[in-house]
């Protein structure tokens, strides 16, 4: 029996057997869900905060945001599309994934995810994807030959009018889709934090505060990854950058930051007032085994160092460069810090006995499905779909093209 | 309200891909695809229809009655055949496939009587590094009628814990009788007629009282009227260890 | 009805369906598995188990025996069954190992602890919820319980999400290295369904373990929860167990 068991996978399991502190099950000695499982909750939540940031402009009419309305919501497909990919590679079948929308079981917050998923992909990203990019969908059509001339053609569904009743019916249902959105958005990414809620086995998960902590995090990714290419796009295409619309995506980041460190902070501050029997080997978890991810990465680099750069920005007037500089190392920072409170729930979850008596240990393979190599790729393959987004659907081409009717 | 042009296009393509997943979902597809239970009563057959490794008392019986009976007169007998021999399912249904294993070795005894201190009051255990380090058990014990080959006429043969706490105590001169009645079913169904504690302080008295003549006792005696309210005195004493371990 | 009745039971839906599964007595709920027609009726059995941790003398045949009769991989890092071992000091402080996972040495006594007031074992196995919370995460239904009492895992549908492992609290769950699917203790379906015992019960020497059917009329589970006071492990998670426990500790998790 033995002979068809892996070999990394024992050897995986035998050195995390050897690096147990105290007493676990002894089934516990494997790390169930791995990296694969932090890069999907880190890649949903980039599509929920790209898209409430997005919807800034068209519900709230934050004006000085439209220059990124259309990067938004190009970004938020682009990692729509990966989003489901890390699970579809952790399965121990993948290839029966199709029965979670076959035989769904009501009760699974898993399962239903994937209709949520399905419904915002199909529902509220494309579509309003589509009405946003339809004038300039019907225009590049005109205006193209062979091959592309079909595709822009087949994506504008070969729609021809661009009288000003249509193009106001797009702006119109635009608006609507995206206030249905922005509720979508937040089902999506508030149900992958209730299918850790929702595990009253696991202290670490089994929270209340979860799926909000999880909503909250993930507007603050979504919108520092925004913020990130924003800057990024400009210096590689050599463009010029709308600092008043950077400064707004600034001030929404550090709100959203804000409110995220308090409900965090409520969390753990409730936790250890209320004590109850899991705050022993939690504590221990986080002063050892959690330390550098949690204190260090995800709180101090991720969190409270990103809020000070941005309330610097905010009161000290800093020139257009230094400005520009300081938003992108603090998205940057966000980033890395909000991907470190996904490896701390999910990683963190697991790295304690449900006895309370131990601590267990995750070392993650380099090579392999469920490895390093795996998420490195996964975590890039979205910017690779963005660039190919952003060929075939440039996002400033009205403002080049057609002047007159870009609104 | 005239719908704009692209809405019924958009239309048309969602009603499109509406009607075909219907249309699958209901009418090409077979139900049984979506839906768990078929499944699921499948799982029970499939999960009774597994193999047996382990064939159970009564089908060995079937063949070794005399085993059996030698087995249910002594301390042996509610113990599985499969415990020591291992699964034997495929020797029951074939006598010359797979012959069960003979639990002759140290280790196979061993297992559930080298001593161990997590192992419940009045389990019988040997130290084996005392008991006939190196030979094997089996040369004096015939597994299925484990009488040794002296029966112990004291209690530490199964209390060996509590005899060897006791005998670095100042009751260490103490026989068990002194304090417990032993009733002579406990020899054979310990669980059934356990030893008595004393009922009552003057049993201890009997040395601890002031006016006891038990010299060896002199040292510690107590007033029985004023000491302990109306606990008995063992328990709050330890008497197996009354100077308490260290 | 009107769009907005009409939306607003759209949108109640999704979340709606799950949570009136969860409703205790609606008729969805009490919708369980049976077997096929034969001569064994489900309907008559509800399975459970008795432990009495007074009687475990931790020699582990059990882990051994059920690993034979259910191919459970070899390997220490998979178990159906499973035997902990609890020292507990008078100051309060408790040890606890896992016996199962080491290699046993017969020759050599583990060493004695001074200050240690009470020592025993504990046998574990996944404990049948009545109320199963492995069930209710399992996206596809591949886990599921039987209407005699046993929480089964199609093998041939589970597709490997590791939810329902996640899901039980008392770790007996562990995802097969060969199948690639879950896996855990069946309480030896393919062995009650036939009159015979689970394995482990099979050779327990010392009566530790008892099987029995809770709706049977002389049945030994039932003798058991009559003269033992009972216990389950970790009750305030309302899962139910169907794993009775008598004389446990206060220590075991």
């Amino acid at each position: 029996m033995s002979g068809a068991i892996p070999e990394s996978l024992l050897e995986q399991l035998g050195h995390q057997l050897s690096q147990v502190v105290g007493f676990i099950y002894p089934n516990e000695v494997e790390t169930q869900w791995a990296i694969l499982i932090v890069v999907y909750p880190y890649l949903t939540g980039i599509v929920a905060g790209a898209f409430i940031l997005a919807s800034l402009v068209k519900v709230f009419n934050v004006v000085e945001v439209q220059p990124i309305y259309r990067l938004a919501l190009l970004t938020a497909l682009a990692f729509m599309l990966v989003a489901g990919m890390p699970l579809q590679l952790h399965l121990g079948h993948p290839e029966r994934a199709y029965e979670i929308f076959f035989t769904p079981q009501p009760t699974s917050a898993m399962a239903m995810f994937g209709f949520v998923y399905l419904w915002y992909l199909l529902g509220i990203l494309l579509i309003e994807i589509w009405f946003e990019y339809r004038q300039q969908l019907v225009l590049m059509a005109q205006k193209s030959r062979g091959l592309m001339k079909g595709i822009y053609g087949a994506l504008s569904l070969f729609s021809k009018d661009l009288s000003p009743e249509a193009l106001a019916f797009d702006h119109r249902a635009s608006k609507l889709i995206t206030i249905i959105g922005i509720p979508s958005a937040f089902l999506l990414h508030g149900y992958v934090g209730f299918i850790f809620g929702s595990v009253k086995a696991n202290p670490w998960w089994g929270s209340v505060l979860m799926p909000i902590v999880f909503l909250m995090s993930a507007i603050v990714s979504g919108i520092a990854m925004v913020m990130f290419l924003y800057i990024l796009l400009s210096l590689v295409r050599n463009e010029k950058l709308d600092m008043r619309c950077l400064d707004k995506i600034g001030l929404f980041l550090l709100v959203a930051i804000i409110v995220d460190f308090a409900l965090e902070a409520l969390d753990y501050i409730h936790r250890l007032y209320q004590s109850e029997e899991s705050i022993g080997i939690l504590s221990e978890l986080v002063s050892s085994r959690l330390f550098t991810s949690l204190v260090v990465v995800q709180l101090l680099l991720g969190m409270l160092l990103p809020l000070l750069i941005l309330v610097l920005v905010r009161s000290v007037r800093f020139n257009e460069e230094l400005r520009k500089l300081l938003y992108f190392t603090s998205s940057l920072l966000i980033l890395l810090g909000i991907f470190s409170m996904r490896w701390n729930v999910v990683i963190g979850g697991q790295l304690y006995s449900k006895s309370f008596r131990g601590l267990m240990a995750y070392k993650m393979e380099i090579t392999g499905i469920e490895s390093l190599m795996t998420a490195l790729a996964l975590l890039a393959l979205p910017f690779l779909i963005l660039t190919v987004l952003f060929l075939l659907l440039p996002p400033r081409w009205m403002e080049r093209n057609a002047p007159t009717a870009a609104h | 309200m005239k719908l704009p042009e692209q809405v019924t296009r958009l239309g048309i393509v969602i009603a499109a891909i509406v009607a075909v997943v219907l249309l699958l979902r209901f009418v090409i597809l077979p139900a049984s695809l979506f839906s768990a239970r078929p499944h699921q009563m499948a799982t029970v057959e499939r999960e009774m229809a597994k193999p047996l490794r382990h064939a159970g008392v009564a089908a060995c019986r079937e063949c070794h009655e005399e085993e059996f009976q030698a087995k249910y007169a002594g301390k042996h007998r509610r113990i599985g055949c499969e415990n020591c021999h291992g699964p034997s399912a495929a020797h029951a249904s074939d006598e010359n496939a797979e012959m069960p294993r003979k639990p002759r070795e140290r280790e196979d005894c061993l297992a559930c009587h080298g001593f161990d201190t997590s192992r419940p009051n009045g389990f019988p255990q040997v130290d084996p590094q005392q008991h006939r380090p190196g030979k094997r058990c089996v040369s004096c014990h015939d597994g299925h009628d484990p009488v040794p080959p002296k029966t112990p006429t004291e209690c530490s043969g199964c209390h060996g814990r509590i005899e060897r706490t006791k005998a670095l105590s100042k009751h260490a001169a103490l026989p068990c009788a002194d304090c417990h009645v032993v009733e002579e079913q406990h020899m054979t169904e310990p669980r059934s007629a356990l030893p008595s504690k004393p009922g009552s302080r003057e049993v201890c008295g009997r040395c601890h009282a002031p006016d006891a003549t038990d010299a060896a006792a002199s040292k510690a005696t107590v007033d029985l009227a004023s000491h302990g309210g109306t606990y008995v005195c063992w328990e709050c004493h330890y008497a197996h260890l009354p100077e308490g371990r260290k | 009805m009107n769009k907005r009745e009409f939306l607003q039971q759209v949108v109640a839906f999704l979340p709606a369906a799950g949570l009136l599964r969860m409703l205790p007595g609606t008729a969805e709920a009490k919708e369980l598995v049976g077997a096929p027609a034969n001569d064994y009726d489900p309907t008559r059995h509800w399975y459970g188990m008795g432990v009495d941790v007074d009687r475990c003398i931790g020699c582990n045949r059990c882990v051994e025996a059920c690993k034979a009769e259910n191919g459970v991989p070899d390997e220490p890092f998979y178990f159906r069954t499973w035997i902990e071992r609890y020292s507990v000091r008078a100051d309060g402080e408790t040890t606890v190992e896992c016996i199962s996972t080491r290699p046993a040495q017969p020759e050599q006594a583990p060493p004695e602890d001074p200050a240690v007031v009470r020592t025993y074992f504990v046998p574990k196995l996944c404990n049948q919820c009545a109320h199963p919370p492995c069930v209710q995460v399992c996206p596809v239904g591949a886990t599921f319980q039987t209407v005699d009492g046993v929480v089964l895992v199609d093998e041939k549908r589970c597709i490997g999400c590791r939810y329902c492992i996640q899901a039980c609290p008392y770790g007996a769950r562990y995802l097969n290295p060969i199948t690639r699917t879950a896996d855990k203790c069946t309480f030896c379906y393919h062995r009650i369904t036939k009159g015979l015992l689970p394995a482990c019960v099979e050779v327990c020497p010392t009566q530790a373990r008892i099987f029995g059917d809770m709706k049977g009329r002389a049945d030994r589970l039932v003798r058991f929860q009559r003269v033992n006071m009972i216990s389950v492990l970790k009750p305030d998670l309302n899962t139910e167990p169907k794993v009775l426990y008598a004389h446990l500790d206060g220590e075991v998790r």
